[in-house]
This record gives C-alpha cells, structure tokens and sequence, in this order.
C-alpha cells in the first residue's frame, strides 16, 4: 500500500511524542482502541482552566502509520485552541488532511475518540457533566 | 561494505528466478516454441524431449518416477487438483477428509468449497508449535475417510509437520495422503516413499524456477492413486490436466529442482546459518521478541518473530528498504491478524506484532546484518511511540486491562 506523504512525514517525524502526568489535574488523558485490534491510541492535553485553551498534547500510538500520522496530526490539531474548538474536530478532516483510503478511516475514528476521550477525562476531573459514550461517527 | 537496496526477504512468498533457469528456458521461446503435443515434426519432438527431461528432474528431487509427475499451473491448481480429484473418484467409498487449521488458502477453500457438496471436513487443531500431532490425524478417522490431506511445512512460521508418522497412519488405514509440498520440496529432503506420500504438490517460483507452473505428483504403485480431472480438453498429462503444456515454465521448474537437488545440502546450511545469525542479532539487541513455532521442526530459512508492542504494519514501514511480511491484520486483505498464529494461541495483540523473514538463495551475512541493525533501530524507535510498552514498564498488565473494542 502507498503511503500519503503526509502520512509519512509524520510517521518519520511525529509531533509531540510522551505523556503528561495523569495525576495533574489540568491533563486529560484519554486511551482509546485495543491491543488485539491493532490500534491503541494515548492522548494527553493540558488545559488551561481558566481560558480552555489546550496549551500541550501529548500522544503515544501503537499501531499502522495512518494510525500513528491520524494521533499525531491530532495533538497537533488541538494544541492552541479552545476545548469546544478540539471537539469540533471530526475524523473526515483528518481523512481529508491526510488522504486516508477507506480501509484506513477507522485510524481517525480513533483519532476523533481519542480527543473526546481526553477531553471527557478532563471534564470529569473538574467536575463537568460528560454526556455517555460520545463516539464519532464513523 | 555497502549493500544494495532495497533487500528481499521474502522468499516464502516468491523467489527470483535463478539465471541458470532463465538460460535454460531461453531457446524453448524461440528456436524450439513447438507444441509438446505435435507428434508429426521436429518442433514438437523437441518440446516434447525438454518436458520429459523436466519430469524425470521434478521426479527425481522427491523420490518418484518420471510418469508420477504431471505439470500444472501452480500449486494452487496442483491442491486444488489433488483434493478435488480425490473427493469426485472416491465418492462411492467415502466423504469424509481430515485437514488442519494452518493449511494454505488453497487447501482451506478447496475444502470449503467440498463441504458444501456434501463432504464432510475435520480440521484438526495445531500445537502451540504449529505442528499436527500424528495421535489426533488417527483419532480423526471414521470408516468414510477418503483424504487426508497436510502440509509438508508452513508459509508463514515454516514448522515441519511429522509427515512420516501422519505418513504411516494414513498408510496403515488405506487412505489417501495428499501434501501440499509447495515451502518444504527444493528445501529440505522431501521422499514420497519414505513417508507415505500418495499426492504432493508442488511449486515452481518458491524454488527459484518461473511462476505460472507447478506439479502434482501421483502416486502410481502401491497405491495407484486415480483422480478426476478438474479442467478438461485435450486430454493432456495422462487426462488428468488438459491444455497445451507450459514448455517453457515446465522447463524452468525442471532445472529448478535439479539445481535444488544438487545444492540442498551446502544450501540448507547456509540458509540456517544466516537464519540463525538474524535471530541472534535480534534477541541479542531487544527484549521481548518471541519465535513463533518450533524452532527445532523448522525450515532453514524462516523466521517469524514477534516484536511485542509494535504494529507489524508501522514496522514494515518504517524498514521501506528491506521487503519481509507480517501477519498484522492492516496487512492482509480481511482485516484480520493472521489465522496461523491465532491457531498456534498466539495472542491476537503479539499476531499484530509479527513479521515473516524469508531467506533465499541470494541473501548474504550483509544483508542479514543490515537488517538486523534496521529492525533494531525501527522497533526501538517504535516502542518509543508506543502506549502499550509504556504501560508493561510500568508493569500495568496489558492483557488484563479494559480495552474499548469496536
């Protein structure tokens, strides 16, 4: 299979590879995926909780290149901007950024999860309501 | 010294066609094109002379004789012939064959396809190391068995299956062996007589000899083994392959297994030494790799590892310049991680993580060394980037973790 060259520039270079403190109040994790199905996605943002602006990222992936490209494009993405502006974030415009084929969309539904996912943890720890399961639509 | 890029090492999937071959198949395009089958001039006389020269060296290489062998498309069609063959001839006796869970595509599928014209199909369970146990092939017998049907090694972890004893069980019960030979002939001693081998099919570009051809052997003596013919015409090798004969290709697989016969024994060590020096050099440098399949029932020239905590797929990428496979399922056409390694019990995680080394004919110490230091550097890197081998340094145990499956 050929690979999109962004997709390889980012698997060559990943942005904001390692992890945050999972303690640290302001760090939303999320870890999404499973090891048997080939995918698993860690993703770390450190909010501001007082603008909600995500000011680092983090990612660990294991996984194929479109898997690693689709979590690094994300940390990229949502470093600078404001929680709702992350969560704004769908998978096809990973797809798009990317040029995934169709048997790589999962990789950026597990990109998209992944945000939310972080997001949501970060909610919970300051006490926000997080609505059940908000999955992207795939 | 400096090798040359990229490197191939993926000599189950195909080989190179050996010069000596190509020299040998080169006068049967153009001087001598005839028809085998013209019976009335020199042009088909000549064609005719290079097939039967080409039998007697197929044959020769596993024990047989000359009209044992008939020629084929591939190994694919020689399965497909064998187990077809078999099940249409001796219906009347039977409809029961015995298989197992690693076979070649071409061997499931046929089966497959068998059950639903009524045969019924065992397929036996492997080992942790991947081989058959001889007990549960005899286990598996009922009064309606007509096939039993094994591969001699495996494509993607290379273990060899105790045919000599699976060999003497069919034997004892007078059932028909059929084996699919295709990774195991031209690299280690195949023997149809000292095993029992009634069917046996064979490749021509796993052995360095063209693609587009193979053979089936056929039994003749003791027992004569009959089969129905699965494409019909001209009523070419005995009727049991009709079509004008491949001159060429069957020329080529040929010396192909002459060249095979003669270099076994020098090039079967040389490939487990560099098979073993590939090992060495990986387990020497990374923690946490795991040989899948026996090491001690092995062919020489194969190696399938798992590098635990790394994506077969994202590894295959990151070596661009050396060609291996993987059974991680972004690899394979399904989706999903191979169906020999979660036979064997490998775990669905480490079948993600597994890469097949082919080693060939051409491959050099260099080259196994280049290799060795790029998995190295690729699956250090890898795991680097990886959330699971973070999490197994912490000592969180992966495998009891809750993982949100889709």
């Amino acid at each position: 299979m050929a690979y999109s060259d962004k997709v390889v520039d980012h698997y060559n270079n990943p942005r904001n590879v390692g992890s945050l403190s999972k303690e640290d109040p302001n760090v939303g994790t999320g870890l999404v995926g499973a090891p048997e199905c080939g995918d698993v996605m860690k993703l770390q943002m450190k909010i501001n909780p007082d603008t909600k602006i995500i000011e680092e990222a983090k990612f660990k992936t294991f996984g194929c290149g479109s898997a690693i490209a689709s979590s690094s494009l994300a940390t990229e993405w949502v470093k600078g901007r404001t929680v709702e502006e992350a969560l704004s974030i769908k998978n096809t415009d990973i797809v798009r950024e990317l040029s995934l084929p169709p048997v790589k969309i999962h990789c950026s539904v597990l990109a998209e999860d992944a945000i939310k996912a972080a997001i949501g943890d970060w909610k919970k720890k300051h006490g926000v309501e997080v609505p059940v399961a908000e999955k992207a639509s795939h | 010294m400096a090798v040359k890029l990229p490197i191939y090492m993926d000599n189950h999937a195909t080989t190179p066609v050996d010069p000596r071959v190509v020299e040998a198949m080169l006068p049967y395009f153009t001087e001598k094109f005839g028809n085998a089958a013209s019976r009335n001039h020199s042009f088909g006389w000549a064609g005719e002379e290079a097939v039967e020269n080409a039998r007697a060296q197929v044959a020769l290489l596993i024990g047989a004789t000359p009209k044992e062998i008939i020629f084929t498309s591939g190994a694919t069609e020689s399965d497909n012939l064998m187990i077809k063959g078999v099940a249409e001839m001796y219906r009347e006796k039977g409809n029961h064959i015995i298989t197992q869970a690693i076979e070649h595509k071409a061997v499931l599928d046929t089966c497959k396809r068998l059950e639903k014209y009524g045969y019924e199909v065992t397929y036996l369970p492997v080992q942790r190391d991947g081989r058959v146990d001889p007990e549960d092939v005899r286990k598996a017998i009922t009064p309606k068995t007509i096939l039993i049907t094994i591969m001699y090694a495996n494509n993607e972890i290379g273990i060899i299956n105790p045919m000599t004893e699976i060999g003497k069980i069919a034997k004892e019960h007078g059932i028909i062996f059929a084996v699919d030979g295709v990774q195991a002939v031209g690299k280690i001693p195949v023997d149809v007589q000292k095993d029992n081998i009634d069917l046996l099919a064979i490749s021509g570009h796993k052995i360095y000899g063209p693609k587009g051809v193979g053979a089936l052997y056929v039994r003749r003596r003791n027992p004569r083994v009959q089969l129905s013919a699965i494409i019909d015409g001209g009523g070419h090798e005995r009727g049991m392959r009709s079509g004008t004969l491949n001159v060429t290709g069957i020329i080529g697989l040929g010396k192909a297994c002459e060249i095979a016969q003669q270099e076994m024994p020098e090039e079967s060590k040389r490939m487990r030494a560099l098979r073993d020096r590939l090992r060495a050099g990986l387990e020497a440098k990374l923690d946490e790799v795991y040989i899948n399949g026996s090491i001690e029932h092995r062919l020489p020239n194969n190696l399938n590892m798992s590098f635990a905590y790394v994506e077969g797929e994202s590894l295959l990428m990151g070596i661009n310049d050396v060609a291996v496979s993987s059974g991680s399922a972004c690899t394979s056409a399904t989706l999903e991680p191979s169906y020999v390694l979660k036979a064997l019990g490998v775990g669905e995680d480490l079948a993600h993580t597994s890469i097949r080394f082919g080693l060939g004919r051409f491959n050099t110490e260099e080259e196994v060394d280049y290799v060795t230091d790029k998995m190295v550097q690729v699956v250090t890197k890898l795991r680097e980037l990886s959330p699971l081998y973070e999490m197994a340094k912490e000592g969180i145990d992966i495998s009891k973790m809750k993982w949100q499956t889709a």
